[in-house]
């Protein structure tokens, strides 16, 4: 599975929405529809499903799918 | 049964208000994790009294004012029951004194133990919650929280501190149908009060509208109610359990 197949896989499941309506240019708050806690809640999930530590700063600057994929591909 | 089914899991049971709590709790349909602190031979009476009734317990040593012990236990709950649909923060000590000669370690266990040990319990249950989608957390505060109490200045400190925090977490998780409330006991029959003077006991009573200390069941059915669905429309609240001391 690729990066963004992970991401938009935990997208689909955390919000609710399609895996069609995922796509790299779609942003989580805009064009998703997630809230704060939703952000929150996606932030941990990546770090669960990669393994990684999200630190806030860094977490506050994910807006699109593109974002959350580029980061965690490093 | 009010919570037939439901997974609770009650910090300080051993003893006192949390012993209460937990075997309402259990009473009334539920499978109960029992945290103590230092009790073990405590917890295990309360363990084999919810197996009596036909419950599943589970006993879980832990000091809820370090995160990793308040994680792990949450953790052990879920591995064990599946789920964590009710938090009762009970856990709570005194260290009473006057303000000028209360030492900073006095200070500091009571707010660690009353406060973050709130914190947290709550933090580690709302990562099971919030994916849930459902979760009841009461958080046992006090009338001194309200009120105030000379001598007891941390106490009331980190009680009033649940107090806001109640309602901070209530706005926050509402929306994944999570309700976060408190009940602040007034003057209950416990190990903790058993410790002051007759006389004192005997003053406070004769303040309190209802002339009498009150029992832990008092405080645990009023904890049962808001854990169930008779109160699914109320959150961000506490409950007064004390015969009307403070209004």
């Amino acid at each position: 599975m690729t990066t963004f197949e992970k991401v938009r896989d935990i997208t689909v499941e955390q919000l609710s929405v399609d895996a069609d309506e995922v796509k790299m240019e779609s942003t989580f708050i805009d064009d998703l529809g997630a809230d704060s806690l939703d952000i929150v809640e996606l932030i941990m999930a990546f770090e669960e499903e990669f393994n990684v530590e999200i630190p806030d700063e860094v977490a506050e600057k994910i807006r699109t799918v593109k974002d959350a994929v580029e980061l965690l591909d490093k | 049964m009010q919570i037939e089914g439901k997974v609770a899991f009650v910090t300080g049971a051993s003893r006192g208000i949390g012993r209460a709590i937990a075997l309402t709790l259990a009473e009334a349909g539920a499978d109960v994790a029992v945290n103590y602190a230092g009790n073990a031979a405590a917890a295990e009476e309360v363990a084999a009294e919810i197996r009596k009734m036909g419950r599943r317990a589970l006993i879980l040593q832990g000091d809820v004012s370090q995160t990793e012990a308040a994680a792990s236990m949450l953790d052990a709950v879920v591995a064990e029951f599946g789920r964590c649909d009710i938090l009762v923060n009970n856990a709570g000590i005194t260290r009473d004194g006057l303000l000028m000669r209360m030492k900073e370690e006095d200070w500091d266990a009571v707010l660690n133990t009353n406060l973050k040990g709130v914190f947290n319990c709550t933090k580690a249950a709302l990562k099971y919650m919030m994916k849930q989608r459902a979760g009841k957390i009461v958080n046992i505060a006090s009338v001194v929280g309200i009120m105030g109490n000379a001598g007891q200045a941390n106490y009331a400190a980190a009680k009033a501190g649940c107090i806001g925090f109640t309602k901070s977490v209530a706005k926050e998780v509402a929306s994944r149908g999570i309700t976060v409330n408190a009940v602040a006991p007034g003057l209950i029959a416990t190990d903790m009060t058993s410790i002051l003077p007759e006389k004192v006991i005997e003053e406070m009573a004769a303040g309190i509208p209802l002339k009498r200390a009150g029992q832990p069941v008092d405080v645990a059915k009023a904890v049962l109610f808001l854990v169930s669905d008779d109160a699914a429309y109320i959150t961000g609240q506490t409950l007064n359990v004390d015969g009307g001391m403070v209004m």
